[in-house]
């Protein structure tokens, strides 16, 4: 009861859809500025070395080189300032936290890109996803055959498989 | 009237305003309560409400509670508790319910309740002592208050020096807490900042005298 509550309000100051990025994709953040009177977009591109929290206190942390100088801000996800993330590029990554790049600088500190479905390359993704396509087309179409075979031989088995039955003490 | 409401603390999260700025609010489940009784200068020698909130099963109530309820047409209540009033309280009766719609108006508020129990307690938790040091001939006394005042003269302790003791489950009250959203549709109080108690602990909440 108590929890149910609490989600009412949570979800309240939550946004309904989050577009999903990822640790370690480089990210455009466009964040809502007001000066005097106007609001305007700036962006804020980097890549994303962590997430925290859940729910509305939900964070991350968007890393980039300016002028030689590594800079950090923190965004929370849900926050109205932030009007939108557009993923630019994937990066692959085997960790959930990527503090390790504060230390590294120069050509270190740039992610090997991750495609879908883990493939090396942007070709590679494709030719597997074609591939998988076709796989799961052959295999609902081979469902769909076998439904029907069922379907018919239901029909024309009930009297079939009694005539089984019986028969087959004999024929041991 | 002094407007309050008797309810139960959720917990605490944190809400987004318009322009983006994180607030930090405790969510109170206030109301609905009913009146159980009126209390007034010329019958009881000062003008209050009492307030009566979450319904109690008959049989683990009282004969005095259930006859008490009866009067007004409720069920027993778990918690009641008594809203004092500067003056008679116009328009409200015994039986009327009151839901979180009364704080519409109200700025800030202050919430009474039940801090959370620590026990006997020592100095350092319980005021804040720093404690004697760890180590330069320290002899097993790490945590103690040190000295508690002069020696010969005055010969004794002053009153008033803290000493360790009770800590917690005590009355108390956070004044003057800005109300942030009143959700009536769903019976929520959110109030700007902690709130006494542990979740789900009962606590009055009323309109501040505090400017």
């Amino acid at each position: 009861m108590q929890n149910e509550l609490m989600e009412l309000v949570e979800q309240s100051s939550m946004k309904s859809q989050v577009p999903s990025f990822e640790i370690g994709d480089t990210v455009d953040v466009h964040v809502r500025i007001l000066e005097g009177e106007k609001e305007r977009i700036q962006v804020f591109n980097g890549v994303v070395i962590a997430r925290s929290g859940a729910k509305t206190r939900e964070m991350f942390v968007v890393r980039r080189i300016v002028q030689g100088e590594g800079v950090e801000r923190k965004f929370p996800v849900h926050s109205p300032r932030i009007a939108d993330i557009v993923v630019k590029r994937s990066g692959k990554v085997r960790r959930a936290k990527l503090y390790y790049l504060r230390g590294l600088s120069g050509k270190a500190v740039r992610l090997k890109e991750r495609f879908a479905g883990g493939k090396a390359t942007v070709a590679e993704a494709e030719a597997a996803r074609v591939e998988k396509r076709a796989a799961r087309k052959a295999r609902s179409e081979a469902r769909a055959a076998a439904k029907a075979e069922a379907k018919e031989q239901a029909k024309s088995q009930p009297p079939k498989k009694k005539g089984k039955k019986g028969e087959a003490p004999e024929a041991e | 009237m002094n407007v309050g409401l008797l309810g139960r603390k959720v917990g605490m999260t944190q809400i987004y305003q318009e322009d983006g700025t994180a607030v930090p609010v405790t969510v109170v489940q206030c109301g609905p309560c009913t009146v159980l009784q009126v209390r007034t200068a010329e019958r009881d020698g000062y003008h209050a409400l009492q307030l009566g909130f979450m319904d109690k099963k008959r049989k683990s109530a009282t004969q005095a509670e259930r006859g008490h309820a009866r009067k007004v047409e409720a069920e027993p209540k778990r918690f009641v508790r008594e809203l004092r009033q500067e003056g008679p309280a116009d328009g409200i009766s015994a039986g009327q319910v009151l839901t979180v719609e009364v704080f519409n108006d109200i700025k800030a508020v202050d919430v009474v309740g039940t801090s959370k129990g620590r026990g006997y307690s020592g100095v350092m938790k319980r005021h804040g002592f720093k404690g004697l040091r760890a180590s330069h001939g320290v002899k097993r006394m790490h945590r103690h208050p040190g000295s508690s005042g002069p020696s010969a003269d005055p010969a004794h302790t002053r009153k008033g020096i803290r000493k360790p003791g009770q800590y917690g489950n005590a009355r108390v009250t956070a004044r003057n807490l800005k109300v942030v959203r009143v959700d009536a549709a769903n019976n929520l109080l959110l109030v700007r900042g902690a709130v006494p108690g542990p979740n789900g602990g009962f606590v009055m909440v009323r309109q501040t005298n505090k400017k």
